[in-house]
């Protein structure tokens, strides 16, 4: 574990960078994170966001599908939000762990 | 730290020449999550793989009951292969196998295509095998891009960081 300082505050960080406390997440270090990954966060970003940050909280897991279903956006305008590694993407601008699902 | 210097895949290609649910699942998996690691990919689909892209086909796949060495009963016990071979026997265990994968929201083969091409993954059909089965591009899935011949497949599989996967 290793720490980072994100948007003026010190956040704990994996080595990867995935945030390890959801709590210490907030709008402008998302910001800070997406910027990094080359990704510019609209509203519909922060939709989303908060969709991811609601299905962790509640302890289910996420996939690709899921998204695609969550009413937010479809598969491909998923892709189209973060582009390259969506899921990977999303969650680590959302302060959630890195994704354990293969789908 | 010293860092480790990487050459990431870049780009893979899939061939699936089988019709059982393992073997399609298999090749659609690997498809799926190459194109969410942000990789080039490409599906091919030949011989009985047909099956997993005709749309007739496509979401009644089948697992084999009779040699098949993995089957289990549930709960674990043998698979007395006798009984695989009893009409309708494969076909509910393949149903029930189907269920289960829904059930952790593995989609059925029809939507897992849709979800490869949302990302820009591409489904290819061979057409030594479409000949063969006597299928038109008009059986297949909307999905599929092309039926193209073994010459086209080398040739969009060039490049440096390239993978080609048998499953």
């Amino acid at each position: 574990m290793s720490t980072k300082t994100i948007a003026g505050v010190e956040i704990n960080v994996t080595e990867d960078g995935y945030m390890n406390d959801a709590s210490q997440w907030s709008k402008e270090i998302a910001a800070e994170i997406a910027k990094e990954e080359g990704v510019e966060l609209t509203d519909k970003h922060f939709e989303l966001i908060d969709f991811i940050r609601n299905k962790v909280a509640a302890g289910e897991g996420l996939t690709l599908r899921g998204i695609g279903k969550s009413g937010v956006v479809n598969a491909k305008e998923f892709y189209q939000l973060f582009p390259g590694a969506p899921l990977k993407k999303a969650t680590k601008i959302a302060g959630v762990p890195k994704p354990t699902s293969c789908i | 730290m010293e860092k480790e210097e990487k050459a990431p895949l870049k780009k893979i290609l899939l061939i699936c020449s089988k019709a059982s649910i393992e073997d399609v699942y298999a090749a659609l998996v690997m498809g799926n999550g190459a194109v969410m690691e942000g990789i080039e990919t490409k599906l091919f689909f030949t011989f009985f793989g047909l099956d997993a892209i005709t749309k007739k086909t496509m979401n009644k796949l089948h697992t084999a009951t009779t040699g098949n060495p993995g089957m289990r009963m549930p709960g674990g016990l043998p698979f007395p292969t006798i009984l695989g071979a009893l009409p309708g026997v494969e076909a509910g265990v393949s149903a029930m196998m189907r269920k289960q994968m829904d059930d952790l929201d593995i989609p059925p083969v029809d939507e897992f295509l849709e979800l490869i091409t949302a990302g820009g993954g591409e489904i290819y059909a061979c057409k030594l095998a479409m000949d063969m089965f006597k299928l038109t591009k008009e059986d297949l899935h909307e999905e599929v891009k092309a039926v193209i011949t073994v010459g086209e497949l080398y040739e969009m599989s060039g490049g440096e960081g390239t993978q080609i996967v048998f499953t």
